[in-house]
Formats: structure tokens, C-alpha cells, sequence
């Protein structure tokens, strides 16, 4: 395998989709910031996601990702700027948006099983008893066999493995029918096959559904043959675009303020060299 | 009175008397309201939280007795304050533990008070901390009835959104549920039943039907609808097993409940462990995991 040091963007990544004519923004940010307080975490953000894309959230440690996820929830205020999505500010609750937070935990004495999490996510904002209603059982089902896991419907949460408990997850925040999905780290903890397994269940949901995904991870290659944009989240800064546009060699540098270079080899698969070597030095 | 092998004429005889009338009575609201409500404090793993609601009943108790007033008045008033002070002062129950502890001790050492400073028979104290189903006045029962049917209708208001944020809290509460009250409505049904569960088993033993047939039933079964009904006919058969027995045994209440519930715990640990030895050899190394 031969690399070759390239500033053009290979095959491995998505090209941007035809026109943008058909793409409606879903999210908008101009001159974003936001800081817990008075301490900015992150700020002069302007940057727009269009419905249907694949959006990966990368940074270090710390750097703000889910931060910015908290914001999209209207669990946080922005400090200056302003956020839309859908057309408005963030509100707390929204049933558009689906949510998969980072978890570090799982009980492993939880015997509950992992369809009646998944019906929660659908009748679980519902107050009384709804004793005959069968209809969220019947979603969640549904939402189980869209992400692969309808085998896991009655197995107890707390014997599912990571890569098993990310796809109830998963249904848990589809099954709602929600337009954007915010998943936090999923990757974690996963190990190479079952990571792509995933990704490739959330790029079919994505598409099929036209959902609007947002994904944080550690890792730029894995993502690389989904993504539309990517979000770097670094030293207080944002950047954001195709990922043409910033996977390359000077806007990485700049943003991680270390020297990065962008290889392809001769499939177009493409290796992001510095990156991966000096990620401890960014983690906590 | 002599036990014989005709059951029939055994509950007939047993429930001539209006002490083990009011006795089962109340037992049986008791046992419905703690196998429900102790489904939540299994799920939430709010155990301690519980347990500590009970001793601080203690004092509560402690009090009413000094004033003359019935216990359990004094049990609610106690465990619905100290249990709405938790959840306001540490919503998050990863942090409860520390907060719950100091207040616990000083709610102990204010019952400790209370029963120095009370001249009446010692066995107040006894009947506070291990139960006194036995002696509970007609008055009493209509109460636990009471408190017991406004339990149910909380549950039945708030069960999925109180479900919801106990399995996976930071969902709902992005979802719009309100956890924080959601909190402190879960620790508000437990001091109400804790109260009333302190007149049956006292407050040392609450544990005993307020968390062990829920841990019972959760080793039984995975949906929370029959989790919670496998841990109200646990919670059923205890008491009304105990209260049996005690009418012939010369021994306190409490101790064939706690010992009756002990042993389904270890018949369903045994159980569990024999149908997960006989299920595919692959589940037990990703249960593991």
C-alpha cells in the first residue's frame, strides 16, 4: 500500500450532493458562544447543518462536543450568538430531536428488557396508566428491527454488550420518529467490527429515514464513508464543513495547533497522520 | 387455640378476634403499597434511601409517642419532610448517599431523645423499631387504608414518566420530563409508604417488605408490569404467612416476615442461578462483559 501526500480529496470521502438548492438548513448557528460561568468553552461559531446529513462532532476531551449537544437540547443558553433549529431557538423537550447521551455506566443488575426501555421512548412523556394500548409496543418492535437488534427485544438490559446496548439506544431515540438525532460518543467502548457495524446501521437509518444525524467521536476514519460535514470542536474554536474542506492539511494544523497531514493511500482510503499519535496529549 | 390441618377453620378462628382482623387488614394494604412502591426503590436503587426514611421515621414516632399522639402521624410528618429534603438537596442519586447518612444520624439522635424523654412503657420503643401489627387500632387501619389508596392513585398518575426517568434519567429529562419533581414525588411515595409499612415489620425491618420482594420479583421477571405484580404477591404471602404463624407461635410478627421473605429471596437467587446455568453457555460470558 502505497501513500501519497495529497491535498485533493479522495474517493473515500463522501462528495458533497449535488446542488444545494433541495437542502434545507435544519440548524443554524451565527458568532455562537457558549460558557459555563463566564468561562467561554467555545465561541465565534457560525455554521449550518442541512436536513439529512450525516454530521460527525470531533474534538479533544473537554473541548465542548457535548456541550453543543446540550445547547441543541435547550438544556444549556447560549452565552452570545444565536441557534436555530428548525426554524427557531432550542427548546427543552422537543419531540423532533432524538438523544442518545454518553453512558458510562450500565447497571449490569438492570433485568429489565430492552424493548420496554425502547417503548419509553415512545409513551414515556405520557401521564396515567394506559392499560390496553398496545401501539408503543408495536413502535418499538419497529424501531428495534430498523437498527438490527430485534433478536435483543426480551433480553435484559443489563446482559446486552456496548455494541448491543448502542442499537436499543438507538431505537429508544427513533423510536419517536424524531427529525434530528443527537448520538453522544456511541463509538466508545466498541471494538473495530462492531464500531462499523453501527455506523453502517446509523448511515441506512439516516438515509432511509431522512433523519438529520449529529454522532461526537474520537475517531475521524471510521466515519469517513458516511459523512457529509464534520464539526471540529477545538481549542475554544469550531470549525465546520464538508469534510473536504477541512480534513486537510492546514486547517487540521491550525485547529489543533499541531502539525497534521492528510494521507491517502491508493484505494482513497485516507489516514490522518499526527492526529491519532498525539491524542493522548489532548485527552484528560 | 391449636393449629389444625383445615386452614378454612384455622382463618375462620384466626379471624374471630378484631386484633388479627385490623392485623390482616392492614397488613394487606401494607404489603400492596410496598411491593409497588418498592419495585421503584429497586429500580432506582434507592434502597438506602429507604432504609434511612425509616429511621428517621424513627424519631417522628419517637415524637408522636412523647406528645400522645398515634406513631404513625408522627412517621408521616417526619418521613415526608426528610424524604422531600433528599431529593431537593441531592437530585442527582449517584450523590445521595453521603447527604442521606448525615441526616439519618442526626434524626436518630433526635429519637433517641425523644424516647429518653418519654416516661411511658419501654416497649414503645420496641413496638417502633420492630412493629407492633398486633395492637393496631381500628383508627389506625382506616388510615393506612387511606394513605395506601393515595399511593395508588400517584402511581397510577405518574408510572410511566416515573418509570422513564428511573431507567434512564438523562433521556427523559431531555425529553422534557420534570425528574427533579419526578424525584421528590418517588421519595414522597416511599416515606408515605415506609409509615405505614413501619406499624407491621417496625422501623428496623421495613427493608424487609419494602425492598426484598421487589429484589424477589426482579430476579423472576423482565417487564416492570409483572415485576411489580410478582412483588405484591411476595409481599402478600410474607404477611399473610406471618401474621398465620404468629397466631400460633408465641414469637413476634416481624420475625416470621422477615424470616418467610428471606427464604423466597434465597428460593429465587437458587432459581435464577439454575435457569441461568441451563441457558446458552455464550450469555453468561457477555453478561460479563
Amino acid at each position: 500500500m502505497t501513500m501519497t501526500k495529497t491535498d485533493s480529496i479522495g474517493p473515500g470521502i463522501k462528495a458533497p450532493e449535488g446542488s444545494s438548492s433541495d437542502s434545507e438548513k435544519i440548524i443554524t448557528a451565527e458568532k455562537l458562544a457558549v460558557g459555563y460561568r463566564g468561562n467561554t468553552v467555545w465561541g465565534d461559531a457560525s455554521f449550518a447543518i442541512n436536513r439529512g446529513e450525516l454530521v460527525a462532532v470531533i474534538g479533544p476531551n473537554g473541548a465542548g462536543k457535548t456541550t453543543l449537544f446540550r445547547l441543541l437540547l435547550g438544556l444549556l443558553q447560549p452565552a452570545k450568538g444565536n441557534l436555530r433549529i428548525f426554524n427557531a431557538p432550542p427548546t427543552r423537550g422537543n419531540p423532533r430531536i432524538g438523544y442518545v447521551p454518553q453512558r458510562h455506566f450500565i447497571d449490569s443488575e438492570t433485568n429489565t428488557e430492552s424493548l420496554e426501555l425502547v417503548r419509553l421512548g415512545y409513551s414515556g412523556r405520557k401521564w396515567g396508566l394506559s392499560l390496553f394500548s398496545q401501539n408503543d409496543r408495536k413502535f418499538a418492535l419497529a424501531a428495534l428491527t430498523d437498527v438490527g437488534a430485534a433478536d435483543l427485544a426480551h433480553r435484559p438490559l443489563g446482559e446486552l454488550s456496548g455494541g448491543e446496548l448502542q442499537r436499543v439506544f438507538l431505537a429508544e431515540a427513533l423510536v419517536s420518529n424524531p427529525e434530528i438525532l443527537l448520538l453522544d460518543e456511541p463509538l466508545s467502548n466498541l471494538d473495530i467490527r462492531r464500531e462499523s457495524e453501527l455506523l453502517v446501521v446509523v448511515n441506512e437509518v439516516v438515509r432511509s429515514r431522512k433523519v438529520t444525524a449529529l454522532l461526537i467521536a474520537h475517531h475521524i476514519n471510521p466515519l469517513l464513508p458516511y459523512l457529509d460535514r464534520v464539526v471540529y470542536i477545538a481549542n475554544g474554536k469550531v470549525a465546520t464543513g464538508r469534510p473536504a474542506e477541512v480534513l486537510t492539511d492546514e486547517s487540521l494544523s491550525s485547529l489543533y495547533g499541531i502539525r497534521i497531514e492528510v494521507l491517502h493511500d491508493s484505494r482513497g482510503n485516507l489516514a490522518i497522520v499526527g492526529l491519532e499519535d498525539t491524542q493522548g496529549e489532548h485527552e484528560q | 387455640m391449636t393449629f389444625s390441618l383445615n386452614l378454612f377453620s384455622d382463618l375462620q378462628q384466626i379471624l374471630y378476634y378484631p386484633f388479627m382482623q385490623h392485623a390482616y387488614e392492614a397488613g394487606t394494604v401494607v404489603a400492596i403499597v410496598a411491593g409497588i412502591v418498592g419495585y421503584f426503590v429497586v429500580l432506582r436503587r434507592s434502597s438506602f434511601a429507604a432504609h434511612s426514611l425509616s429511621h428517621i421515621g424513627f424519631a417522628g414516632a419517637a415524637g408522636a409517642a412523647l406528645f400522645g399522639i398515634s406513631p404513625v402521624y408522627g412517621l408521616l410528618l417526619f418521613t415526608t419532610v426528610g424524604g422531600s429534603s433528599m431529593a431537593v438537596l441531592s437530585p442527582k442519586a449517584t450523590y445521595r448517599d453521603v447527604s442521606i447518612g448525615t441526616v439519618l444520624a442526626f434524626m436518630l439522635g433526635l429519637g433517641v431523645l425523644f424516647i429518653s424523654l418519654y416516661t411511658g412503657y419501654a416497649t414503645a420503643a420496641y413496638s417502633i423499631l420492630f412493629g407492633e401489627i398486633l395492637g393496631i387500632s381500628s383508627a389506625d387501619v382506616l388510615l393506612t387504608l387511606v394513605a395506601g389508596l393515595v399511593i395508588l392513585a400517584a402511581v397510577a398518575i405518574v408510572y410511566r414518566p416515573l418509570l422513564f426517568a428511573s431507567l434512564d434519567e438523562d433521556v427523559a429529562e431531555a425529553k422534557g420530563l420534570p425528574t427533579f419533581i419526578l424525584g421528590i414525588v418517588f421519595m414522597l411515595l416511599v416515606a408515605v409508604a415506609t409509615s405505614i409499612a413501619v406499624q407491621v415489620v417496625g422501623v428496623l425491618l421495613v427493608f424487609s417488605l419494602m425492598v426484598t420482594p421487589a429484589a424477589i420479583a426482579q430476579q423472576l421477571a423482565k417487564r416492570p408490569r409483572r415485576v411489580i405484580i410478582i412483588s405484591v404477591a411476595v409481599a402478600l404471602m410474607t404477611t399473610w404467612l406471618g401474621l398465620f404463624v404468629a397466631f400460633y407461635e408465641p414469637y413476634p410478627v416481624s420475625f416470621f416476615i422477615t424470616s418467610i421473605v428471606f427464604v423466597f429471596y434465597l428460593l429465587a437467587r437458587l432459581g435464577n442461578r439454575i435457569v441461568k446455568s441451563r441457558s446458552v453457555p455464550g450469555m453468561i460470558s457477555e453478561a460479563s462483559n
